[in-house]
């Protein structure tokens, strides 16, 4: 005999399965209603917890969308310069090396000014951690070209597309520096679908377990949407960043345990 | 019928609607409210609480956590 199940009998303590991280704050996040930021955060945040390493992690917030990061994950945080982030964790983790290090960084902050910082960074081994955000434009200044706008994407300084005859290429900097002898877990990830946020939860825990081994440096590159300065619906964006964005910022492991893997 | 039942708790207030754990429920139990919440947002809510089966996709899936997910297994 099957009774009916109520809302009420369903909703207790010992049936739970998910529910928010405490490392996370109770602070509303600013980003746009379906903005990447907030899962990638609280995917972030999750990692933390489960490992058990809250008290020991330091974050560097970068310049841009997430430069208010601090205020929503309940851990130690740091603001960078802009583009800076990689300097700043290099001396917080050469500091205080047994505490796990992590920079946040979207692709105007690591790809466009930091790219120095980035290159040097990965290229000397530090071991720290990179999460990186590309959506393919500058969101938090309206939607400008950044590095990595793919071409013929439209921004607010390429209204008529990427030409790339006169703007040049976009910048695939994971694949490069995954090239660098310095780093040793490179992995891109997306966060638009439960399967995809399940598989990044797994590389960001992986990024951080290589921390621990001081191998060098591992850098989860998260490629997300800014349904805002696309001038799309988030569900639409989401869309269109799988027809375009993903041909050419492919997902996957891009360098495992150090030794790069052979695809493009 | 499924052999576990769910339910979801959607903080209304901090729900901003973006419609991401719509498309990621897999028996498209949630819908937006057509009534909005103090930000002016339609949150989601549970449109066909019978057909939830508890996986949490909605709230793996949702930018700013306000999903809550519970699940009983069918005595």
């Amino acid at each position: 005999m099957t009774k009916n199940i109520t809302a009420d009998d369903i909703v207790k303590e010992e049936n739970l399965v998910y529910k928010k991280t405490p490392v996370l704050t109770d602070n509303v996040m600013h980003y746009c209603p379906g903005c990447g930021h907030g899962t990638a955060h609280r995917l972030i945040a999750e990692v933390i917890e489960e490992m058990n390493i809250q008290p020991e992690t330091i974050g560097i917030t970068p310049v841009g969308c997430s430069v208010l990061m601090y205020n929503y994950l309940d851990i130690d945080m740091q603001g960078a310069a802009h583009g800076r982030a990689p300097a700043l964790a290099t001396a917080v983790k050469r500091l205080m090396p047994e505490k796990f290090v992590f920079t946040y960084q979207g692709d105007g902050d690591l790809a466009a000014i930091g790219t120095a910082e980035t290159i040097h960074a990965c290229n000397r081994g530090e071991n720290f951690t990179i999460f990186f955000i590309n959506n393919g434009i500058y969101g938090m200044t309206g939607g400008q070209m950044a590095p990595t706008t793919l071409p013929e994407m439209r921004s607010s300084t390429s209204p008529y597309g990427r030409d790339v005859k006169m703007m040049g290429n976009p910048l695939k900097i994971t694949e490069l520096v995954a090239r660098l002898p310095g780093t040793y877990y490179v992995t891109r990830q997306a966060v638009h679908t439960p399967v995809n946020v399940r598989k990044a939860k797994k590389a960001i825990r992986q990024a951080f377990e290589s921390q621990k081994l001081k191998k060098g440096l591992s850098l989860v590159e998260i490629v997300s949407n800014c349904n805002s300065g696309w001038k799309m619906s988030p569900v639409q964006a989401n869309k269109w960043m799988v027809e375009n964005m993903f041909p050419f910022y492919p997902l996957g492991d891009i360098k495992l345990e150090g030794r790069l893997l052979n695809k493009e | 019928m499924a052999k576990v039942k769910g339910s979801i708790i959607v903080d209304r207030e901090n729900c901003k609607g973006c419609e991401v754990c719509v498309v990621a429920c897999p028996t498209d139990v949630i819908r937006l409210a057509r009534e909005v919440n103090g930000k002016g947002y339609h949150f989601a809510y549970m449109e066909n609480p019978d057909a939830c089966i508890g996986c949490a996709n909605c709230a793996i899936v949702c930018p700013d956590g306000v999903i809550t997910v519970y699940k009983k297994k069918k005595v």
